[in-house]
């Protein structure tokens, strides 16, 4: 029998016990209805974790350090290392611009860019706070780090324009405001500015200071001057716990466009540890570089290469990858959980099912008699049982879809009654949906085996003697 | 044993038994229900197979149908030994060879009578969009053609029977068999189903069917049949050539 005329009868018959057919098939949509929330919130969990670690941009990215500098472990090589690497691993290595240089023209990697970080006095009158300023890739404004920003981003690579953190946005304003009333005005920064000591000439005497440097500061290459400049605020980035952008370690309380950060010469502890470790802080050299890769997949061989070249290197991959293991495994509890009540809802199937043999039992004889070949009969009950499973499953997911809503609601009223603000931490993926289905149907198939086999093995002979 | 033929070689008989046995086992005890039965149907040839109750007429009805197998023997059907059949071909053969009445009709009551006509199409696989056509007309042979949306239950015996007629007819298989066709219809119903039958065995155009009758009415099987086979204890008593 083709399909079309199985699937006719199989909706004719569950038609005929409706009520014993409808129960069995809302049985299958509650199984599928937990199966679906439970792994909803699993989904929606590791979504939410993702989203933040994704907002700082950290993916795709490779920190790289002076060795000596790395803050995870003295004299620490790479962030990912083994035997091989570790054969490979050549002394400690300044990172400077021939550095930056080598790091760019390794396979992947799209951008270099220095990490710019300094301490400074932000000022809008008549308030000020100190607080930390951080340079930006232009790259960043594709990257989800500003999600949420009010205002936008740099419109150039070298103007004086800034974007401000939520929750030092709210510190410089007068209670009430809101942070966004910021953007267009003005803000000055107050930093410790490094200015370059000429060399002494050959006629200067031993004593003689240039530029008034002291022989200290002569020595060191640099002198240490206060510094002020204005900027435009552009953007203001919602606060962290608001569920914005902006988390992540590169939190800074404000951004300023990278090459601008970079001119701006600000001191910053890289170079006093280069001092105590050189005896001078002349030239260009970086506290750190991120290096961003083409995709995440490549960051395991940068993070290689570089170790290689002798600096440190660190990425979120490492982490992520434990972070994604735990999630498999917690939504493989779920599933299972969410799967019981599936497996009782296919008792039911089989009951019916078996019932429904009984039943029609003489129905099955006449079909037989008619030319019915055991394989027909035995589809037709497929059929039945893959009939309850596709709507027990639709109405499942549907059902599913409103548990997952209503726990998404709750806990955002619960959330909010304790002050914060409620994430979402529910989702259905289409993958979830279309599986879901098709798990039910699997399911209902498997429960109508041994019935189907039941019925394709009934002797028409006797089916058809049955009272 | 193992008798074989093919259908151009079926020597001009629409089935054949040889030797055919159909035994059961009751606990120790034995039924022959049928007990090496040897017997040749002419193709177009109207036969009644008359007996009493447990005489094993039905049995070899359905070793006939392909809806049971022998113990031992052959039975030979259009050339083809259903013995040796797989299920799927026997399938096959009560689809496509035989078309099968039965005493209680066997209409499924949740089907409209033209459903019901339809189901051997569907087994058959036949298009849709010919069947429609094919259900009207053998409603109409059979004088139906004005009930086709009724339920079974929504007609009288004889219409059901008649309902039952055009589902055996409808895929147009080359044999009728018909168990006690008659048997749970009044007197005058049951004359207009042999007329009916009568007709589908000699129709006015058109070759007519080898018609198998298993029936415990002696008048109707010397009014309709061309030859009388009796059986008593599963072998056959007598046969009577009557046409």
């Amino acid at each position: 029998m083709k399909l079309g005329d199985l699937t006719e009868l199989a909706a004719r018959n569950l038609r005929e016990a409706i009520l014993r057919n409808s129960l069995t098939t809302i049985g299958i949509s509650v199984g599928v209805a937990s199966l679906v929330a439970l792994l909803s919130l699993g989904v929606g969990l590791q979504e939410l974790v993702n989203r933040n670690i994704g907002r700082a941009g950290l993916f795709n990215t490779v920190a790289v350090r002076p060795r000596q500098n790395t803050p995870f472990g003295q004299g620490g090589g790479g962030g990912r290392r083994n035997a091989a690497d570790a054969a490979d691993l050549l002394p400690p290595r300044v990172l400077d611009d021939a550095a930056r240089r080598e790091i760019a023209a390794l396979p992947n990697v799209l951008e270099v860019n220095p990490e710019v970080r300094f301490t400074a006095e932000a000022r809008i009158e008549p308030r000020s706070r100190l607080t930390l300023v951080a340079g930006m890739a232009a790259s960043s404004e594709s990257s989800g780090t500003l999600e949420g920003m009010v205002g936008k981003f740099f419109s150039g690579p070298n103007v004086q324009e800034a974007i401000l953190q939520g929750n030092l946005a709210m510190r410089l304003l007068d209670d009430g405001k809101a942070p966004e009333s910021l953007v267009g005005q003005q803000i000055t920064l107050r930093f410790a500015q490094r200015q370059a000591v000429p060399q002494a000439t050959a006629q200067a005497q031993p004593g003689d200071v240039p530029n008034g440097a002291s022989p200290d500061e002569e020595a060191l290459g640099f002198s240490i001057i206060p510094g002020e400049k204005q900027f435009r605020i552009v953007g203001v980035i919602p606060a962290p716990d608001s569920g914005g952008g902006g988390g992540g370690f590169n939190n800074a309380g404000i951004y300023l466009p990278l090459a601008v950060a970079q001119d701006l010469e600000v001191v910053q502890g890289q170079d006093l540890r280069e001092v105590m470790r050189t005896g001078s802080g002349q030239g260009r050299r970086y506290a750190a570089l991120n290096v961003v890769a083409g995709s995440p997949a490549a960051v395991g061989e940068i993070e290689s290469a570089v170790g290689r070249m002798g600096f440190a290197a660190f990425s979120l991959i490492d982490v992520t990858r434990n972070l994604r293991t735990f999630f498999a495994i917690f939504d493989l509890f779920l599933g299972i959980f969410g799967s019981l009540a599936l497996a009782v809802a296919s008792l039911g199937i089989i009951n019916t099912l078996v019932m429904a043999i009984l039943e029609r039992r003489r129905e099955i004889g006449v079909l037989k008699a008619l030319g019915a070949a055991d394989r027909d009969v035995r589809h037709l009950f497929f059929a039945e049982a893959g009939v309850m499973g596709l709507v027990g499953g639709v109405f499942g997911v549907l059902l599913g879809w409103a548990i997952g809503r209503a726990i998404q609601f709750g806990t955002g009223v619960y959330l909010k009654r304790q002050g914060l603000t409620a994430p979402n931490i529910w989702s259905v993926p289409w993958w979830l949906v279309a599986g879901a289905v098709v798990f039910a149907i699997l399911v209902s198939l498997a429960s109508g085996i041994y019935p189907a086999s039941r019925a394709a093995r009934l002797d028409p002979v006797e089916a058809l003697r049955y009272e | 044993m193992n008798v074989t033929e093919t259908h151009s070689n079926s020597n001009g008989f629409a089935v054949r038994a040889v030797s055919v046995s159909r035994h059961y086992k009751m606990g120790d005890a034995v039924i022959r229900a049928v007990n090496e039965i040897s017997l040749e149907i002419r193709t177009g040839e109207f036969i009644a197979l008359l007996g009493a109750s447990g005489s094993g007429k039905s049995t070899l009805l359905n070793l006939i149908a392909g809806l049971d197998r022998p113990t031992a023997g052959a039975i030979l059907a259009q050339g083809r030994d259903l013995a040796t059949l797989s299920s799927e071909e026997l399938a096959d053969h009560r689809n496509h060879t035989i078309g099968i009445v039965f005493q209680s009709f066997q209409l499924l009551p949740r089907m409209s009578v033209e459903e019901n006509v339809e189901l051997p199409l569907r087994i058959a696989e036949v298009p849709r969009g010919e069947r429609p056509a094919l259900v009207r007309d053998a409603l109409e042979r059979v004088g139906l053609g004005g009930r086709t949306k009724h339920r079974p239950m929504e007609i009288s015996g004889g219409e059901q029977q008649r309902a039952a007629i055009a589902r055996a007819l409808v895929n147009r298989p080359m044999i009728l068999l018909a168990d006690e066709p008659t048997g749970n219809l009044d007197t005058k119903t049951g004359d207009e189903i042999m007329t009916l039958i009568g007709e589908i065995h000699h129709p006015a155009s058109g070759s007519g069917r080898t018609i198998i009758m298993v029936t415990h009415e002696r008048a109707l099987a010397e009014k309709y049949a061309d030859r009388i086979v009796t059986l008593s204890d599963g072998s056959i008593a007598k046969e009577e050539r009557l046409r």
